[in-house]
């Protein structure tokens, strides 16, 4: 009998993982402009930032977008964990008794735990806005928030971020854990792809460092903010 | 020296193993490893202890690939590029335990002891690690240029000697080392051309048959590969499986 996990093969999954976390990579920047703007940058951040949260709401576009996004979330984590389901039967019913004493980056052997970590922390993330935004719940009493809540999301992270520090240090926690996990995903994806060279790769890793600290940082620095100064 | 060993005994592939601790008193640090499991085993059969400890070698000169071993916690044990039959009992520290196991993985099933079945390499071979060469008069030397860098890289990626050191070390048990290295050796020269496209997708579909991990670039299989292969063969080889999946014909 075939196996229906050789359906698709083994690269295709991975390549498939790696254009969609490259996507979700891209994402991750754009939603970081959008947010920056909960902090005093500028003058008018507060209404910039609810303003861009309506476009975000509301345009069409952004909409079918949205649908994209959230396909490329699920088949994501979806592959990741199919891929590493396949890799613990590869090993076979026994396993090494000595721990493996090979010089690899941890970032890489528990991708699979920090990409559960923060799938964790979407469901939260969805929990606390975007099911809000769909209308499905509605926002803690406690916050106070006008109707249509869906527009107050100003209010509702600097709530958030003023009164719960709980909600805080799990945020904080969920992007130095998604930094480990960029910290590998970025290059690795580059590698899946077949873009491997002597003349580029060098860059590849420096830039996807940079990336894995500065943007996990830009998110952090937002809770940091108001835990300090409200 | 003295040494303590941790081996895996195993009677056959059904049996039930276990670690047996073996100790041996007057070892020479000069020793390679498996003259000193040669050595252990000459002490297990004259003073009839117990039945000798099975284990594959060849050539005890790091070029056939015949030697594994699973030494505390690394395939061919400490130290880089260096094959079991290379690794001298001096790299070890005296009175320390020394844990010996197999190779571990589903497609490597354990035949005896420490020695494992490594056949899934051949079947990922005859699928299609080969080229096609016409036979009778050895053709002209010179009818084929091939550029310098090419035939280094080439050369590099068929020093890999198939021990299975990348599947031991992989958190998966993966062989993209290995099948990689075996697609790009001849992928770089002209001669690999004609089966380019079917090469690439016939060794991976076996592969995948045969039960192996995926890849999540640990990279461990490079740290621990003796013939220092390099995972630049694992990105040639999705580059070209991507080529083949876009470009590649359907089958008439």
């Amino acid at each position: 009998m075939k196996n229906p996990d050789l359906t698709i093969s083994s690269i295709t999954k991975k390549i498939i993982m790696a254009i969609l976390g490259l996507f979700l990579i891209v994402f991750l920047l754009v939603h970081l402009g959008i947010n920056l703007f909960i902090l005093p940058i500028c003058e008018n951040h507060a209404e910039m930032f609810t303003e861009a949260a309506h476009f975000m709401g509301t345009n069409w576009i952004v909409k079918v977008f949205e649908i994209v996004l959230i396909a490329a979330f699920l088949i994501h984590i979806i592959y990741g964990i199919l891929l590493s389901l396949q890799n613990w039967i590869a090993r076979g019913k026994f396993r090494y008794k000595t721990r493996n004493k090979t010089k690899t980056s941890f970032m890489s052997k528990y991708i699979i735990y920090t990409g559960l970590l923060i799938f964790m922390f979407l469901l939260l993330h969805f929990y606390n806005f975007y099911f809000i935004k769909l209308g499905l719940i509605s926002a803690p009493a406690a916050a106070n928030l006008p109707i249509p809540q869906e527009e107050h999301f100003y209010e509702l992270v600097v709530w958030l971020f003023s009164n719960d520090i709980i909600f805080s240090i799990i945020y904080i926690i969920a992007f130095i854990i998604l930094g480990i996990h960029l910290n590998h995903a970025f290059q690795s994806a580059f590698q899946t792809l077949g873009l491997n060279h002597s003349k580029y790769t060098p860059a590849i890793k420096i830039i996807g460092k940079i990336y894995s600290i500065i943007v996990p940082l830009g998110f952090i620095i937002i809770p940091v903010y108001f835990m300090i100064f409200a | 020296m003295k040494v303590k060993l941790k081996i895996w005994r195993q009677k056959n592939a059904k049996a039930k193993g276990k670690f047996v601790t073996y100790i041996l008193d007057d070892v020479s640090p000069e020793m390679s490893f498996l003259e000193m499991l040669d050595a252990l085993n000459t002490k297990l059969i004259t003073e009839n202890i117990d039945e000798p400890v099975a284990f594959e070698h060849d050539c005890r000169e790091g070029i056939c690939g015949c030697c594994s071993l699973y030494i505390n916690g690394q395939p061919h044990g400490p130290g880089e590029r260096t094959t079991t039959c290379e690794l001298h009992i001096r790299s070890f520290k005296e009175g320390k335990t020394i844990v010996v196991e197999p190779w571990r993985a589903k497609a490597f099933p354990v035949v005896k002891d420490l020695i494992v079945d490594r056949n899934a390499f051949d079947k990922i071979i005859a699928a299609g690690g080969f080229i096609s060469v016409n036979v009778s008069s050895a053709p002209e030397a010179n009818s084929i240029l091939v550029n310098k860098e090419k035939s280094d890289e080439a050369f590099n990626s068929a020093s890999c000697i198939g021990c299975g050191a990348c599947v031991a070390a992989c958190k998966n048990a993966s062989a993209m080392l290995f099948v990689s290295a075996k697609i790009r050796q001849f992928d770089l020269l002209e001669q690999g051309k004609v089966e380019k496209i079917k090469r690439v997708q016939k060794m991976v579909a076996k592969m995948d048959e045969l039960g192996f991990g995926n890849c999540t670039n640990t990279y461990a299989c490079e740290a621990e590969c003796p013939k220092g292969i390099k995972v630049v063969n694992i990105a040639h080889m999705n580059r070209l499986f991507i080529a083949a999946k876009v470009g590649g014909q359907k089958e008439v």
